[in-house]
């Protein structure tokens, strides 16, 4: 992997990094009328100033970290799957829908159930994204974007049709579920989630590092016709890792059902899934810095509420701050690349 | 002893002067709006907003907080009750959420947070005995502004047809749609005399209270349609203005076409050739008297719905509701739309009696019963007559 020629020092990349991010940031923000520093200082008080706030930004993490630890997975096979968006979103609503067989008083057994079934549903509809690639040959990122129309129109169309509230038509969402089936949040501490989210760092930290698995994927993923004469048989393995993927992503939405909105929206995936693809290139496809860098989007989410409330600032201001950075994560990578060429070159 | 005694004195001096001090601390009262739309929509939530700017003024030391766009949409992963928790570390004593959508999130954070109070526009957990102590409810009687925006958009109509371009479906929507219809129906037959079968009145729902891309329908295309369908007038019951956008440019196309906006008492700004006027809220008066409720302790749970102020002839400063003309409608319109609301202000005219049947022919009033506030709110269907879906 290691490419003769110019290659930045980790420290120094890092700060360029930073450099060029808090250059971008602080033009937005001037150009956007806000005072800089105000702004920056809300939002991170606004993320992790109070327990109270320090925890929604945990919340926030875990389908996020959920997700970008999926995608480590296909990212290692060599696959971009964007359908992450939809795999949370069908999460969500197989979640919902096993809930639903359920009433009220009926314990928290089916709650156990659900979380399964959003893996499931998630898997699923990764599944299909995976085999459209191997056997149909659409590549993923098409199919993928495809299938997150298809799960949002799904979610919409149960919403107002077959699950809509009684007596109303309405894209507010449905009714909310029993109290049974909320995750227990003590003290407003997501525990469950945070537990799920952990898990699936150290599993996926041991399917990568560890295990045959792991190596065969990552075979495939590099150089599938090799992997293929060796008999390492890629198509399955690009299934497995987005099934895999999928049902992370899934659990991630069968999440935002149970322990944050106790009902399936429209706009129930939060737009995780793509939050997260951006995490995990921003992180170089690596999971340790994945960690932070989602905990930081978290904080981002959860302290933007401060800028109207503080500032009388757009909160989608936020939103872009997040955006550049990760472009200047992008843009230093390419100017690396540059670099490292016509050293070479020469 | 002595020395004691005018020590003592002295305490207690100082303690009821302390004690008065945190009166006038106590006087000063933080008020959190939770906003379904932008705070500037030209439509609801700038009502909102607007009537909180005035309780600000009205009552001394009351300042207000607010969060613009709370919806699911515009606020990916936050609930209602974790924004109250942020009204409220930014020290709101009283929080006022204004859309339906918000009624779980309000219950559920009014349960975690009962040192706080509660107002919720436009539901009914108190009527429905859902609620608990610190939440109280209050809406205006849109009826009868939605009465006199049909009344308008009848008198008008040269096609006979009115399209009704509806938020979602619920008890509320259902409600209002209902009370314009009847509002048309009335001047058509009783001031036109024109036969009721020739009117026709289209509802279609777009499924949210705005446009969400992606979502819900886009109100501008359904307002187009309305007009390249013949319908001449169309009322708009979303909390955006698209309706009389689009009327104004079909106007400058050089098609006859009307709107009737909603909500906001400017709504017609921008829009006088087509604009026939707009049923208002004025929050302003209930906003002043539930925080003065809260100030000096006697805020109690209640369930309002504040009729228009009709003694004080059209559109009083303390009415909670109103119907601000508009440019585009016609004199005759005008002084028979006046004479409509005197007769609702008298009860010389009452639209909710029957025999008023449901849209699919089961009788929801029978000849000559009058509905009482509960039998409105809860009305189960659009009536017959309308078209568009009732969601039963």
């Amino acid at each position: 992997m290691s490419a003769p020629g110019f290659r930045m020092a980790a420290p120094v990349r890092l700060v360029a990094v930073a450099a060029f991010a808090v250059a971008a940031t602080l033009i937005i923000l001037l150009l956007a009328g806000a005072p800089p520093l105000d702004a920056v200082s809300v939002i991170l008080d606004g993320g992790v100033g109070s327990r109270i706030r320090a925890l929604q930004s945990l919340g926030v993490w875990t389908p996020l970290m959920l997700c970008s630890a999926g995608l480590l997975l296909t990212f290692a096979a060599g696959l971009w799957n964007i359908g992450i968006e939809g795999q949370v979103v069908m999460g969500a609503i197989a979640a919902t829908c096993l809930l639903r067989f359920f009433g009220e008083g009926a314990g928290t057994f089916p709650l156990v159930l659900g979380l399964l079934a959003g893996m499931a549903g998630g898997a699923l509809w990764a599944w299909l994204s995976g085999a459209l690639r191997v056997y149909g040959r659409v590549h993923e990122i098409f199919s993928g974007l495809g299938l997150n129309f298809v799960a949002i129109g799904l979610t919409l169309w149960l919403i107002l049709g077959p699950w809509r509230q009684p007596g109303a038509a309405s894209l507010s969402g449905t009714e909310p579920l029993p109290d049974d089936f909320w995750l227990p949040m003590p003290g407003g501490f997501p525990l469950w989630q945070t537990v799920l989210a952990a898990a699936a760092v150290i599993a996926v930290r041991i399917i990568l590092t560890k295990s045959r698995w792991g190596l065969v994927v990552k075979a495939s993923g590099q150089n599938a016709s090799a992997a293929a004469l060796w008999g390492l048989r890629p198509g399955l393995r690009a299934l497995q890792a987005m099934a895999a993927c999928g049902a992370l992503a899934g659990l991630a939405g069968a999440l935002q059902v149970t322990g944050l909105y106790h009902r399936l929206l429209p706009s129930i995936s939060s737009g995780y899934g793509y939050t997260a693809l951006l995490a995990v290139m921003m992180a170089g496809f690596k999971l340790g810095p994945v960690i932070p860098i989602c905990f930081f989007f978290a904080i981002l989410n959860v302290g933007s509420i401060q800028l109207p409330l503080g500032l009388r600032l757009d909160s989608s201001l936020a939103g872009v701050i997040q955006g550049v950075l990760a472009l200047s994560v992008f843009v230093v990578a390419g100017l690396e690349l540059r670099l490292r060429r016509r050293k070479g070159g020469a | 002893m002595f020395k004691r005694m005018l020590a003592m004195a002295v305490l207690a001096v100082a303690a009821l002067g302390f004690a008065a001090a945190c009166q006038a601390a106590d006087k000063d009262l933080t008020f959190g709006m939770l906003l379904v739309g932008p705070y500037n929509d030209k439509g609801y939530s700038q009502a909102h907003y607007d009537g909180g700017l005035y309780a600000e003024k009205a009552v001394p030391g009351a300042k207000m907080i607010y969060l613009d766009k709370v919806n699911p949409a515009d606020r990916p992963g936050f609930t209602i009750p974790q924004l109250v928790d942020d009204l409220a570390s930014k020290g709101a004593k009283l929080i006022i959420a204004n859309s339906d959508d918000m009624k779980d999130g309000v219950r559920e954070a009014a349960k975690m947070h009962p040192e706080l109070k509660f107002l919720h526009i436009s539901g009914d957990d108190v009527l429905a005995g859902k609620a608990p102590e610190n939440l109280a409810n209050a809406f205006g009687k849109m009826i009868y502004g939605k009465m006199m925006a049909g009344f308008a958009a009848a008198m008008t109509t040269k096609t006979g047809k009115i399209g009704f371009l509806g938020p979602l479906v619920n008890d509320e929507t259902r409600r209002l749609a209902a009370a314009a219809y009847l509002g048309a129906r009335y001047a058509w037959v009783n001031v036109l005399k024109k036969d009721p079968k020739d009117l026709s009145f289209q509802v279609t729902w777009i499924g949210f209270w705005f446009n969400i891309p992606g979502v819900t329908s886009d109100p501008t295309q359904v307002a187009n349609k309305f007009f390249d369908g013949g319908y001449d007038v169309v009322i708009s019951s979303i909390d955006t203005p698209e309706a009389v956008t689009v009327a104004a440019q079909k106007k400058k196309a050089g098609k006859d076409v009307w709107a009737v906006p909603y909500d906001y008492e400017g709504a017609c700004e921008g829009f006088e050739d087509v604009c026939l006027g707009v049923p208002y809220f004025n929050w302003g008066p209930t906003y002043e008297k539930f925080i003065k409720e809260v100030m000096d302790g006697s805020f109690k749970q209640t369930w309002e719905w504040n009729a228009p102020d009709w003694k004080s002839g059209d559109n009083a400063p303390d009415s909670a509701v109103g119907y601000a003309y508009g440019p585009a409608l016609s004199g005759a319109a005008k002084t028979e739309l006046h004479k409509f609301m005197k007769g609702l202000g008298d009860g010389s005219i009452n639209l909710y009696v029957g025999p008023l049947n449901y849209q699919d022919g089961t009788p929801w009033l029978a000849a000559g019963e009058k509905a009482d506030d509960k039998k409105i709110w809860y009305m189960g269907q659009l009536l017959e007559g309308m078209e568009g879906a009732s969601s039963k």
